[in-house]
């Protein structure tokens, strides 16, 4: 990009920032109505920082700016009418690209959303729910529709109502539907909390850099599916080897000597929390802030088995997870490195005096860490759908909420956690906001933390 | 061991702590510590399982055994460290089933730890101050006025440099406790220990990692501490102090107390000779013995 | 290359209140981290805290600047007590982890558009330091010396930020030199030792995360004064980039915070300014303007690990206790 065009682009994003703190106070209240007031924000915007009046990239804070200038970057808007008259108190939901929000359409009948980026495509929903009694949506293709920005950084939407009996899903349908998705969720997450288990289980290190892991995993199946052209299915094999390959570096080049120089636990930690930001925002440096599709993440046709509508990525996906898993318990089961590693995870110093190579065993336990965490990365741009430089870090909470459910250092316990805390996600978006979603998983973690802190299958002792 | 390790001075035994013949959970003529059917399993394995013991006032006791008898797990569940399974025990009449460890340190029940845990980026002399009862200035809000709390801190570091000085520490009292030996440590822990006048000291393993020249000074220290009045209990295998300076011996085996008696005489009791020499070698594991399921595995594969 | 912006620009964080409330932040977390030895990973939650805990009562209901500071804290004292019972008895790395996934829990309960009517959900909430600006003394106008050019607002707001700043520590250093600070760096090195002593760890613990926390909600309040407060600044990074500033200054001292928040800010300032000067004068022809600016996060990234592994004790920490650190 040349440099005078980067300086022109700043310029209407700076204009939406304020355009976005003149629409919030609007929203916010009655008593921002009023033009004067509005003004007043403006202006109040306008000397924010003092670092910010001159510095170009100021805007932008170490944690603070990521999303800020997503809200209105992009918007969906459209207006929703019956007969002529204005629908008020509709709720409208937006989803895609990793990304999801909703809304509800105002007393004009009008609604607006912002999303972070135009990429691919967006599933605008109308909740017929809320619709007066015998209004559906009619037209073709019903309350759901797909929706893409153009050239332009608004798209409107609109649905056209009409009177007629709504055919509702039933709850128990709708249950079943969002536990498939869970349970495809959950093995995806168990992928990658396993790999952190093993990690944690012989080392000690709680790794924070797991999330770039599996960024890593997706980014190079875009990479190299994408960018190259390789076939989608070499492409997903060359991303999980070159991700092993990351694990094995990451071991050899940083954890191994850190190791040998017998740095604490805490630090240890600490180090993997700053080259998890380093990672990012290196993955961000390359392939920018946007959300791209991997081939054949979007518009795939749906296949329905009763109450469940899947595509047959999702079947794929998780048909892979079970075979994988499979193969990791087995190999931790039944091969003599598999025992190795859960004997250094169960005592270390023991393991070593018996005469294992422990830090043998350590490196295999990275490199297959990392494959698994890439492999899961994979799938997770496919479940979202999208690719995004931090989408790892958007699951990590998760699949730390999955380790310690199941009891931290525990493989299986790992995967026990991850299939609850996928579940749980899902399903609670029956009661939950959708926007909420992963609070739930948060919360029981931290009450499971109350009343059982080893987790599900974790052992006693292995508290402090 | 060392056996050029000899008190300055014969120590004078104290004798007649018991009633009756000296089988195992004897009744004492003045018990201060009394535990009644202690028990604690880590997974399937009965770390401790105690029916009755008294630990006689005024007397060193020492607690011996072989690796993984459950010495230190009894120590732990004594002192608050870790909760039994079942069982009651109360020191100075006072029951302390379900009271916390630093509740029972309160009462007068100070103990050490076989490895030993100075405070590593304290100075040895903040070390000492911490082992101080009852200071006002270690509340958060009295804290914030140094003159509520100045006075008494000055009294603490007098009493903390006297008791340095007795433990030959006093040169070192600005230094980080990381900097000292292992013995100093130990003396540390020790010294520390002793800020709170404590009514019974429980040191774990006082003189492992110790050298022979420190060893003669912990030695002599903890009959002071017998002279000035405490009661001690000690685990230990150096068995030449256990005889020169324990008045009453208990011997623990896989969790059990096996023998107690006379420190001369027990160790020509059968039971005690079949501990150390049964063949219990693989019992080392201790609490650890539930996490070795894949190791057993790995062992089994290759034989 | 207009090198007398870049000085000017990175002069200018030498006192701005956005450095003032890292430092203050990093002053609760060297309570937390640097003396207790708890691993708070939810600095940002309890910075969350505050600044929606000032914002919503000022905004909503119309209260005075000093009731909503009051709000904001007691809502830090309940959090951090939700917090610290469960978990203080556990292992420490179980703190950082449910710290860190309860700050998100906040952060995404602020951002949803279920309770929009009062949060704002994720475009924040403006216009909430009305009433404190009444009590503004510095005359309207933009005016200063040398870089240090701000209109009356800022001013105000930076003289607030520092005082504070100042008071908590002092605070910290009255407490830290205090029988109860001796209590607390003993529970960092050994909490087992402390406990043997008689002392209720547990119970000095629980005060601990409070007493940081509180910082934290302080530094919260002082960081969305001079701007809007939207809950995209709470994300997890912000924790990190305060422990960076932390372990930078020195996590066992009083000035490491500060110093280290001023040195961070200042050089931050400086190579970003640079950078992005040499990228618009085409030095580096393969980097767009963008790329320049997420270069720094690169850095501090680099830059923690670098600190934790070489230099532990920070620029302020005792150079004797490098030998002993694990």
């Amino acid at each position: 990009m040349e440099p005078t065009q980067s300086v022109a682009k700043r310029s209407p994003g700076r204009w939406l920032i304020l355009l976005a703190v003149l629409l919030s106070a609007l929203t916010l209240s009655g008593i921002a109505a009023s033009p004067a007031m509005a003004e007043d924000v403006s202006a109040a915007s306008a000397t924010e920082e003092p670092a910010a009046t001159e510095e170009p990239a100021a805007t932008e804070e170490p944690g603070a700016t990521e999303e800020p200038v997503e809200d209105f970057e992009y918007n969906f808007r459209g207006n929703v009418q019956f007969e002529g008259e204005p629908v008020e108190g509709v709720r409208i939901t937006v989803e895609g690209g990793g990304f999801e929000t909703e809304t509800e359409t105002d007393a004009d009948g009008r609604w607006e959303v912002g999303v972070p980026d135009n990429e691919g495509t967006f599933t605008v929903t109308l909740d017929e729910d809320t619709l007066p009694e015998g209004v559906i949506v009619v037209e073709e293709g019903g309350a759901e529709r797909e929706a893409e920005f153009g050239l332009t950084r608004n798209a409107s939407v609109n649905f056209f109502l009409g009177e007629g009996v709504r055919t509702t899903v039933s709850f128990f349908d709708q249950f079943v539907q969002r536990a498939v998705n869970g349970l495809n969720f959950g093995l995806l997450l168990a992928l990658a909390a396993i790999g952190l288990s093993l990690i944690f289980g012989t080392t000690g290190l709680s790794n924070f850099a797991h999330a770039e892991l599996i960024t890593f995993g997706a980014l190079m199946t875009l990479t190299f599916g994408g960018t190259l052209g390789v076939p989608i299915w070499l492409a997903i094999i060359i991303a999980v080897v070159l991700s092993g390959i990351l694990g094995w570096v990451l071991d050899a080049g940083i954890w191994k000597p850190l190791r040998k120089r017998g740095v604490g636990l805490i630090p240890l930690m600490i180090v993997s929390i700053g080259l998890s930001l380093a990672l990012r925002y290196t993955y961000q440096f390359f392939y920018g802030g946007q959300t791209q599709q991997l081939v054949g993440a979007t518009g795939t046709p749906r296949i329905n088995i009763g109450p469940i509508s899947l595509t047959w990525i999702d079947i794929a996906s998780m048909a892979i997870s079970i075979v994988v898993l499979l193969a990791v318990a087995f190999f931790l089961v039944r091969t003599r490195i598999g025992k190795a590693t859960r004997a250094v995870a169960d005592n270390s110093s023991l393991a070593s005096a018996s005469g294992i190579d422990v830090n043998f065993v350590i490196r295999i336990v990275w490199v297959l860490g990392a494959a698994l965490a890439g492999l899961s990365g994979i799938l997770w741009a496919y479940f979202r759908p999208g690719v995004s430089w931090d989408m790892g870090f958007q699951i990590l909470l998760l699949i730390f909420a999955a380790v310690v459910l199941g009891g931290l250092g525990t493989a299986f316990g790992a995967l026990v956690g991850a299939l609850i805390v996928g579940l749980f996600v899902e399903v609670s978006t029956l009661w939950l906001p959708s926007d909420m979603k992963y609070v739930g998983a948060l919360v029981i973690m931290i009450i499971v933390l109350l009343f059982r802190p080893q987790g599900i299958l974790g052992r006693r002792e292995r508290i402090g | 061991m060392s056996s050029s390790v000899t008190p300055t001075s014969k120590p004078v035994k104290t004798t007649g702590l018991h009633v009756g013949d000296a089988a195992p959970g004897v009744r004492k003529v003045d018990p201060i510590l009394i535990a009644d059917g202690v028990r604690r399993t880590f997974g399937g394995l009965t770390a401790v399982d105690v029916e009755h013991v008294e630990i006689p006032r005024g007397a060193i006791t020492a607690l011996i055994g072989p690796n993984g008898a459950g010495k230190t797990t009894f120590f732990n569940l004594l002192t608050g460290f870790d909760k039994p399974d079942t069982g009651t025990w109360s020191f100075d009449g006072r029951s302390l089933a379900h009271v916390p460890a630093y509740r029972v340190a309160r009462m007068g029940l100070i103990r050490t730890f076989q490895l030993t845990k100075s405070l590593a980026l304290l100075s040895v002399m903040e070390n000492m101050k911490l082992g101080a009862k009852n200071q006002v200035g270690e509340n958060l809000f009295r804290s914030l006025i140094p003159s509520i709390w100045r006075k008494q801190d000055g009294e603490i570091e007098a009493k903390a440099m006297e008791l340095l000085t007795r433990f030959k520490l006093d040169a070192k009292k600005d230094d980080y406790a990381a900097s000292m030996s292992g013995g100093q440590r130990k003396l540390l822990e020790m010294a520390r220990a002793l800020m709170s006048d404590p009514t019974l000291v429980m040191l774990d393993e006082p003189m492992a990692g110790v050298n022979p020249a420190l060893k003669q000074s912990l030695l002599d220290h903890i009959l002071d501490l017998k002279a000035s009045g405490m009661t001690v209990l000690f685990v230990e295998h150096d068995m030449h102090m256990v005889r020169h300076i324990a008045d009453w011996v208990i011997v623990m085996a896989e969790g059990k107390v096996v023998a107690e008696g006379d420190p001369h005489k027990v160790m020509e009791n059968p039971a005690v000779i079949d501990a150390y020499l049964g063949a219990h070698h693989d019992t080392d594991l201790g609490a650890d013995s539930e996490h070795v399921e894949a190791l057993k595995e790995l062992i089994d594969d290759e034989q | 290359m207009d090198w007398g912006a870049i000085f000017g620009n990175a002069a200018v964080e030498l006192i701005s209140p956005t450095t003032a409330a890292y430092a203050l932040a990093a002053l609760g977390l060297a309570i937390h981290f640097g003396y207790t030895g708890l691993l708070n990973f939810g600095q940002a939650g309890f910075m969350l805290l505050g600044a929606y805990g000032y914002a919503i009562p000022a905004l909503k209901l119309g209260w005075p600047f000093w009731a909503c500071v009051l709000t904001a804290l007691a809502a830090s004292v309940i959090f951090a007590l939700i917090l610290g019972i469960p978990t203080l008895r556990l292992r420490a790395d179980y703190l950082a982890i449910v710290t860190i996934a309860a700050a998100e829990v906040l952060r995404l309960i602020f951002t949803t558009n279920e309770f929009r009517a009062v949060t704002g959900s994720a475009n924040g909430l403006s216009e909430f330091q009305v009433d404190l600006l009444a009590l503004n003394p510095f005359p309207p106008g933009r005016y200063g010396f040398g870089p240090f050019v701000f209109d009356n607002r800022v001013w105000f707001f930076l003289v607030i930020a520092w005082i504070v700043v100042a008071i908590a520590a002092v605070f910290t250093w009255l407490i830290m030199r205090s029988p109860w600070g001796r209590v607390v760096k003993g529970i960092r090195e050994d909490e087992d030792a402390v406990r043997a002593l008689g002392k209720n760890v547990y119970s000095y613990k629980i005060q601990s995360l409070i007493l940081g926390g509180l910082l934290g909600t302080l530094a919260g309040i002082l960081f969305v004064l001079p701007r809007a407060v939207v809950p995209s600044y709470f994300q997890p990074t912000l924790t990190f980039v305060i422990y960076a500033v932390l372990l930078l200054g020195g996590a066992a001292t009083i000035l490491g915070p500060i110093v280290g928040s001023i040195v961070f800010w200042v050089l931050l300032s400086f190579f970003s300014g640079f950078v992005s000067r040499a990228v618009t004068a085409g030095w580096f022809p393969f980097m767009t303007q963008v790329q320049a600016g997420q270069l720094r996060f690169i850095l501090v990234g680099v830059a923690i690990m670098l600190i934790v592994v070489f230099m532990p004790q920070g620029l302020l920490g005792n150079k004797k206790e490098l030998a002993f650190v694990k």
